[in-house]
């Protein structure tokens, strides 16, 4: 190991205040030739042919397959350090190797949204000159979590670690876990308690945080005083030290067999490789043109214990017009969607595209060539003052999840309908679920300790139903391609909170000839707590997705608590207590299992912290995925066992599917097929006669916009479109032929307007 | 480069394809014939003998016609509108836009709240087939979902020429 040989050249380099970067470049010189070069040629660091490549591709090979197998294995390995279950268990961490410049090389599997985050903290470092102060020298440790520099949300702690050679920097390697608590207002990962970014949490701005391989005592110090739970923290932190020094070695080791300029080059052409292969696969699976698909969810704070210019409801809006340009670029814009609000589901620019990236390495770029060539082959328009590029820096991120999943899952169904019209059917997808609902909280836990929780039985919702099957039930989530639901045992060790139940939830599946897979509900019991929170989040008044091509939506959300229960008692007595799910909440069954001081049923799906004493209850219900096709098309033998595996409840089956549905003596479900199919025909007769031509529904429509005729919460959603798009408001008058008077702002409302006055987009 | 036969295609049509054979199919390399197969099965079941330039959704297509118009057109017969139209607009809409009307279809709690978000149904007013649900705000313009760009399509992107009627 040249290591120490290394530092000393490097200290003298640094003391004659030499740059670090190559060919006597600062990084920040280098940051600007590549932006440059890669502009102007069109091709990544100017590569128009990939010479090392095509004159030696089984070493190209075997230097990606070194690189990649060692990033995946760090990761393995990074994960048994950690003792949070949500990077234990879940998986909820990633390393990425970077360029000097912060150009993703390889990535790990995990949570790859950080592929773009960490590169955007150390483009940060360098455009802040962070080269002569604080320095940038072999062994430093730096740690970034704001969002407004380069995260999703803060409770994502990135470590990140130059990577020197002969003084020289090669590269930067980044590591990342979800935390379980940052410090933010209420307990938990993922606050809904926030408002702003003062709320937000710990904050830490790309700060050198160790030297020498060492974190600095005052570090540790401070950051553990500032995090609820201390322990985890900590060993998340040495989790991804971890991570980060066994890539360093990895890409020392690889230099050493190969020489530096190989290196070098190799890290070049893997780039502009990667940019070709998506262009390649653009032509491959999808069709030039455009497509032009929405998502929502809901903001129901009016009644929210939050402060009183946050008190509204409203609706986040993102609609996407996807173009595929005839060269194969990938153009996704975001305009019309909607201002950013007091809440933290705001997201950030870098939020918003390297999430894509997550979902097209799931769908288009299914491969391990996951890098920033991809970005460089694509485009976005996000616009700026909206919830994904806020103009303010108060702005609150701790619950971005809560509309960046939904504001994705559409652009899946855009490029479904490509892969429909080439006939790639088994590639399409009618979309993903709401990944909630996030149970959590904190206080004092079974073990005595101060605590907080954040339930990842989340990373295991109902995927969307493709066209050739149903979507798998309770499987996955969007953001973590590898997560999975946990085992009840560890969860129980991990929360004061036993598992009365955990069953599929019927009727959650989106409807189609394919349904979505079905969502899951978990009942559970405070036990062993003291001074113990809970509180929800997730999707309540409004399903977040459409359906594909004839399929419904995917069942919406609600909450079910109870408090001051005699479980206790009934226990102590042997009777019966509420076990199982909430399987058919229009006929409750909990409730004839026990009494209570409080039972709460409702669409408000979002909570602030409650207080939950023992032998209190708490529903956690994960959704499901949206559907495919029309459902009279689902064949009958599905339909049946939908019905005897829990999918579906049994007065459902006639009225969605048309299904004529005996039961036998053992209370099992039958599906007649003759009568099935005579009473579909006449469910088709029946459709044609309630519906109305689509001209004549627009002219009624239109008269309630005319007389402004919605709920707060829709007026709120479209005047702050409207006062961001003049685009958008041109193409809405337009379509309903309103009068050229017609105008709706967020001041007629007569909601609270803190933040829309700064209003920095011009338009 | 992995190749399928004609069956294999016409049991991804039917959705009775094995799983296995599914799942070889999505981690493999695209099948550079696809299109032509698929577009022949798809020719070969419908009623009628418009050449199919596209299929747009699960019984929608692109078609094209002797007069030289490329309308779209559902497999029942039923002829939309102009391909640049967006067919929605001549469609039969049914709008869930009450408690009652989401209840046929939802438990309560499961369903959207109406005063947030409506569920648009549209049929095609011939066989009266669910094409395409929306759930949406109320107001929401009818959303035009597929704009393809045919001509580049086929001369550029596979190099093939255009299916013309006989
Ligand atoms: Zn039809």
């Amino acid at each position: 190991m040249s290591i120490n040989l290394s530092k000393k050249q490097q200290a003298l380099s640094q003391l004659k205040g030499n740059p670090i970067g190559w060919e006597g470049k600062t990084l920040k010189q280098m940051r600007q030739d590549m932006d440059e070069v890669s502009r102007s040629t069109g091709h990544y660091a100017g590569l128009e042919t990939l010479p090392f490549k095509e004159a030696n591709p089984i070493r190209y090979e075997k230097i990606f397959a070194k690189l990649r197998g060692g990033v995946v294995h760090a990761r393995e390995t990074a994960k048994k350090v950690a003792a949070s279950p949500i990077v234990e268990q879940e998986g909820e961490l990633c390393f990425t190797l970077y360029t000097p410049e912060a150009d993703s090389v390889v990535t790990s599997t995990g949570i790859i949204i950080h592929v773009g985050t960490m590169g955007a903290a150390i483009k940060y470092m360098i455009n802040n000159d962070y080269e002569q102060n604080p320095g940038i020298a072999d062994g430093d440790i730096f740690c970034n979590n704001d969002c407004q520099i380069g995260n999703v949300h803060p409770c994502d702690i990135h470590t990140i670690v130059p990577i020197f050679w002969e003084g020289e920097l090669i590269g930067w390697v980044g590591g990342v876990t979800h935390v379980i608590d940052v410090g933010a207002t209420s307990p938990g990962s993922m606050s809904v308690g926030p408002v702003s970014r003062y709320d937000d949490g710990y904050q830490v701005a790309c700060r050198k945080v160790g030297q020498d391989d060492t974190l600095s005592k005052d570090w540790l110090i401070e950051s553990q005083r500032s995090v609820r739970t201390t322990k985890y923290w900590v060993l998340d932190e040495k989790t991804r030290i971890a991570g980060c020094h066994m890539i360093r070695d990895l890409v020392l080791n690889i230099v050493k067999e190969e020489g530096v300029d190989a290196y070098k080059d190799f890290v070049r052409e893997v780039i502009e490789d990667g940019r070709r292969g998506f262009i390649n696969q653009v032509k491959t699976l999808l069709i030039p043109g455009k497509y032009r698909q929405v998502s929502f969810v809901d903001v129901p704070y009016k009644n929210l214990n939050v402060p009183p210019y946050a008190r509204l409801d409203t609706i986040m809006h993102a609609p996407t017009e996807v173009t595929v340009h005839n060269n194969g670029k990938f153009e996704i814009d975001f305009d019309g969607a909607n201002r950013w609000g007091w809440h933290s589901y705001n997201a950030t620019p870098v939020a918003i595209t390297s999430g894509i990236w997550v979902m097209m390495s799931q769908t288009l770029i299914p491969n391990d060539r996951v890098n920033d060539g991809a970005y460089y082959a694509s485009q976005f328009d996000l616009p700026y003052g909206s919830w994904l590029h806020p103009d303010d820096i108060r702005t609150a991120h701790s619950y971005s999840w809560h509309f960046l999943v939904s504001a994705w899952s559409p652009i899946w169904r855009a490029l479904s309908r490509n892969y429909f019209a080439r006939g790639y059917l088994e590639e399409v997808n009618a979309g993903n679920a709401n990944t909630s609902n996030w149970l959590q909280g904190g206080g004092i836990n079974q073990f005595g300790e101060i605590h907080a929780v954040n339930s990842f039985e989340s990373s295991a919702e109902g995927v969307g139903a493709s066209a050739v099957k149903d979507g798998i039930s309770h499987a996955a989530a969007i953001w973590n391609p590898e997560g999975d639901m946990g085992d009840m045992e560890i969860w129980e060790l991990a929360e004061p909170l036993l598992y009365l139940g955990r069953n599929i939830k019927p009727n959650t599946a989106g409807y189609g000839k394919y349904r979505g897979g079905s969502g899951y509900e978990s009942l559970r019991m405070v036990y062993g707590a003291k001074d113990w929170t809970m509180y929800f989040m997730g999707n309540g008044y409004m399903a977040s997705d459409c359906g594909l091509m004839g399929g419904y939506p995917a069942a919406s959300g609600y909450r079910f608590e109870a408090h001051g229960t005699d479980i206790k008692e009934r226990i102590e007595q042997r009777l019966p207590i509420p076990t199982g799910g909430d399987s058919d909440p229009d006929y409750p069954e909990y409730e004839e299992n026990m009494d209570a001081k409080e039972i709460i049923r409702d669409k408000q799906s979002i909570t602030t912290e409650t207080v939950y004493e023992n032998y209190d209850l708490y529903l956690n219900y994960l959704r499901g995925g949206p559907g495919f096709g029309d459902p009279l098309e689902r064949k009958p033998s599905m339909i049946q066992d939908d019905l005897n595996e829990g999918h579906l409840l049994p007065r459902y089956a006639e009225k969605v599917y048309g299904a004529v549905v005996t039961q036998n003596d053992k209370g099992h479900y039958l599906v007649d097929e003759e009568k099935t199919s005579l009473r579909r025909a006449e469910i088709r007769k029946e459709r044609l006669h309630k519906a109305i031509p689509a001209q004549q529904w627009m002219e009624s429509e239109r008269e309630k916009i005319i007389n402004k005729e919605a709920s707060v919460q829709v007026r709120h959603m479209y005047a702050g479109s409207f006062a961001l798009s003049e685009r958008f408001n041109a193409e809405f008058t337009e379509f309903w032929n309103l009068p050229v008077e017609w105008k709706l702002t967020e001041d007629e409302l007569e909601v609270p307007v803190f933040g829309a006055k700064i209003n920095k987009n011009p338009s | 480069m992995a190749e399928y036969d004609r069956r294999t295609i016409e049991e991804l049509v039917d959705g009775t394809i094995d799983f296995y054979k599914l799942k070889d199919m999505l981690s493999n390399f695209k099948d550079k014939n696809r299109f032509e197969t698929y577009l022949s099965i798809l020719q070969e079941r419908v009623p009628w003998s418009d050449p199919i330039l596209l299929p747009v959704g699960l019984h929608l297509y692109i078609v094209q016609k002797q007069d030289g118009s490329r309308i779209v057109k559902c497999d029942c017969g039923h002829e939309f509108c102009d391909e640049k139209d967006n067919w929605k607009l001549h469609s039969m809409i049914h709008v869930r836009d009450t408690e009652e009307k989401m209840s046929e279809i939802y438990p309560k709690l499961l369903a959207p709240d109406p005063q947030w978000q409506v569920i648009r149904e549209y049929y095609c007013p011939s066989c009266a087939t669910q094409l395409e649900v929306e759930a949406v705000t109320p107001w929401y313009p009818i959303i035009k979902d597929f704009e393809p760009d045919i001509d580049t399509f086929y001369n550029e992107w596979l190099q093939r020429p255009l299916p013309i009627g006989e």
